[in-house]
């Protein structure tokens, strides 16, 4: 077992670790890694000093000490997935970074889908992979990314062939069995031409501390469509960097729907680039309590005509939670006719609890429709009262408040199973919530 | 039912109710009259428990109990309703829950069983038809998008689900166009009965001439400066409110 440190000595762990990696024979890979390594040795991980990281001080993480070597898993992990089963989905389970083919099922697939580990695919596809890997996320370079890029030990491949339609989800389970581990995965969703998938990502893991790292880049070509769900229901001591980075072709549909309800400190990443009459929309739900810490950064690039985004992002904070919500849009100067629009709404249920929302428009176009708006506040006294007004007592009424502006986000989730199984969560969440959904 | 002596209530050190007398008993129909300014709200707000207001002085009884002592969901669950002037919207949380929740809180409160799923439908469902609404507003979130005439006539639904005691309905008719008027009102007469009373806060006597009242009262200067009959309604209508400022006050 191989003890790596999480900053300085960081570039250390990752040159020690690097035989036991996937695809050594690949001189192209190699040189991919190396590059990655010499980035992060010299930058290390991102700061505060960053306009894209102002709100998000890892300092605290920087001192932590991290196993980048997994141990076998134990049978927490197997209660972990057990409680993970969705009905109606296909899956296939990371435990620890690794795809554990026992754990997933993936039979009934239809004819030419692809779905493996990324080791298995650098043997077995290596063309496919050279051809897209790091390819989504070219300009967007920070230490995460540059360590994942020097150290993923495994990850998911999807490839669906064009005119295939995936009728139920993927759900792609990340767990993590065992303290102090650093997992570290990078998986790519190839979708060609017509061709349709649901990918669900849940992530979680034992009740200890350790850092979970996972990128995920996105291809659509035209016409293609993605919906991605994100579970983010990690331990309450866990630090979690996930980032999904899409580039879409003419005509392509990306919709995310996110959920960050775990970890002590969070970042999540979705950035996408769209061409003509590409649409995405971005939706997202956070819920804090203690002292978690949730930062949500999302880029959408307009990059040619007529192409749309929505985005809507909703944080409920308690006690000394702190939400993050930095939603950048770009319309680039070609990209005229764009259709854009963003909101950012938080709930401060505590005095101590803070949201910080910072939207950001770059606007090179001059013929586009943009708007934006943000919100940070506290429960509707006069909500509270109408509810007391009907017999509800005080605290039963500011729970279906409170319930009732995080549950928009769950009823956007339309795979029966997943909404149970995320309106169970959000529910879990508030535990003096004694109510049934709301709005059917 | 209703036993209002002497009160008198403050919003921020100033006296906005100041010596309200007031008897209400079961089967009666009281309209609260008044001009912008004079405490009306107030009063039924005050009635209803809603934070903010200050009671100085003067007693509230309510079928014998003390009703200043009471939380909100108390008095609602004790047969206080109040049908409100602007109805609250409600993202997220569906009319029919909403309608469910209450009605079980209350039912739970006078120590009888929660009423089942399709009780509960079928019940909604005959109350909806008898005010003239769409049955999809019970799926919909309370009061979201509604116009003005279907928020109040949610409030009458609310009401006639709940079967209070006493209600009080605090400018019901504003915002409402007069087929809405005219809903709602038979709405409010279906509801009539010897074992309820209403308080109707209102400023204009148009409502009056759907829902007739048994006392009228003048409400001024926080204060009931006239009561009467059904005529006295007229009567303003005719005159206005402007003798009130002329210190033409006589009883």
């Amino acid at each position: 077992m191989v003890r790596a440190r999480a900053g300085i000595s960081m570039s250390t762990g990752l040159s020690l670790d690097a035989a036991s990696l996937p695809g050594q024979s690949l001189p192209w890979l190699q040189d991919f890694r190396a590059d990655a390594r010499v980035q992060y040795v010299a930058e290390g991980l991102p700061t505060v000093r960053s306009e894209e990281w102002r709100y998000t001080s890892l300092a605290s993480l920087q001192k932590k000490t991290f196993t980048a070597v997994a141990p076998a898993a134990s049978n927490q992990v197997a209660d972990y997935h057990s409680q993970q089963l969705l009905a109606d989905t296909w899956r296939i389970v990371l435990v620890n970074g690794q795809v554990d083919q026992r754990l997933s099922m993936l039979e009934g697939l239809p004819e030419g889908v692809r779905v493996m580990s990324m080791a298995a695919a650098l043997v077995e596809h290596e063309a496919l992979i050279h051809r897209y890997l790091g390819h989504a996320m070219a300009a967007i370079k920070h230490g995460f990314i540059a360590l994942n890029s020097a150290g993923f030990s495994d990850g998911v491949v999807v490839h669906v062939p064009a005119g295939t339609v995936l009728d139920k989800p993927i759900h792609c389970v990340h767990s993590v069995s065992h303290a102090e581990l650093m997992v570290n995965t990078r998986s790519l969703l190839i979708i060609e031409e017509n061709a349709s998938l649901q990918w669900l990502e849940s992530y979680g893991g034992i009740d200890a501390e350790y850092l979970s790292v996972a990128i995920t880049e996105v291809f659509l070509a035209e016409n293609a469509k993605l919906i991605a769900y994100k579970q983010q229901t990690e331990s309450s001591h866990a630090y979690h960097f996930a980032g999904m980075y899409c580039k879409q072709a003419p005509y392509s549909c990306f919709t995310q729907h996110h959920f960050a309800l775990g970890g002590v400190l969070a970042r999540s990443e979705t950035h996408t680039e769209l061409a003509t009459a590409a649409e995405c929309e971005l939706n997202g739900l956070y819920l804090g309590a203690g002292r978690q810490h949730l930062d949500h950064h999302t880029q959408i690039t307009h990059a040619q005509p007529h192409s749309i985004s929505r985005e809507y992002y909703k944080g409920v904070l308690n006690e000394r939670s702190r939400g993050v919500f930095q939603g950048r849009i770009i319309v680039e100067q070609q990209a005229q006719k764009t259709s854009s629009m963003m909101a950012n709404r938080n709930l401060l249920l505590s005095e101590h609890a803070e949201a910080d929302s910072k939207p950001q428009l770059e606007i090179y176009a001059d013929d586009v429709k943009c708007s934006h708006g943000v919100t940070v506040g506290q429960l509707d006294e006069k909500s509270v009262f109408y509810l007391q007004s009907r017999g509800l007592d005080e605290a039963s009424a500011r729970n279906i408040l409170i319930f009732a502006f995080a549950n928009e986000m769950v009823e956007k989730i339309s795979h029966r199973p997943l909404h149970a199984a995320l309106l169970t969560a959000v529910l879990t969440r508030f535990p003096k919530l004694a109510i049934q959904p709301v709005v059917g | 039912m209703l036993s209002i002596k002497n009160l008198t209530v403050n919003i921020n050190e100033k006296v906005i109710l100041n010596g309200i007398n007031l008897e209400v008993n079961a089967g009666e129909i009281h309209a609260i009259m008044g001009p912008n300014g004079s405490g009306k709200s107030t009063l039924s707000h005050v009635l209803s428990g809603k934070p903010g207001y200050q009671i100085t002085g003067g007693t509230i009884q309510y079928k014998g109990k003390n009703l200043v002592d009471m939380a909100p969901e108390i008095r609602a669950r004790e047969g206080v309703f109040l049908a409100f002037q602007y109805p609250v919207e409600i993202p997220g949380v569906s009319n029919v829950y909403l309608l469910k929740a209450a009605l079980n809180a209350v039912r739970k409160h006078q120590g009888l069983d929660e009423v089942d799923a399709m009780d509960f439908l079928s019940l909604v469902k005959a109350k909806i038809k008898t005010l003239d609404m769409d049955e999809k507003f019970l799926y919909r979130a309370v009061n979201e998008g509604f116009s003005g005439g279907e928020k109040k006539r949610n409030e009458i639904l609310q009401m006639a689900i709940l079967e209070p005691a006493l209600c009080i309905l605090d400018e019901t008719d504003s915002g409402l166009d007069i087929d809405a008027l005219k809903v709602v009102a038979e709405g409010i007469n279906a509801l009539r009965s010897s074992e309820r009373a209403f308080i109707m806060v209102t400023h204009y006597q148009r409502l009056l001439d759907y829902i007739k009242p048994d006392y009228v009262h003048v409400l001024a200067h926080g204060q009931i400066v006239k009561s009467g009959g059904a005529d006295l309604a007229l009567a303003l209508e005719k005159e206005g409110y402007g003798w009130l400022e002329q210190g033409q006050v006589s009883a």
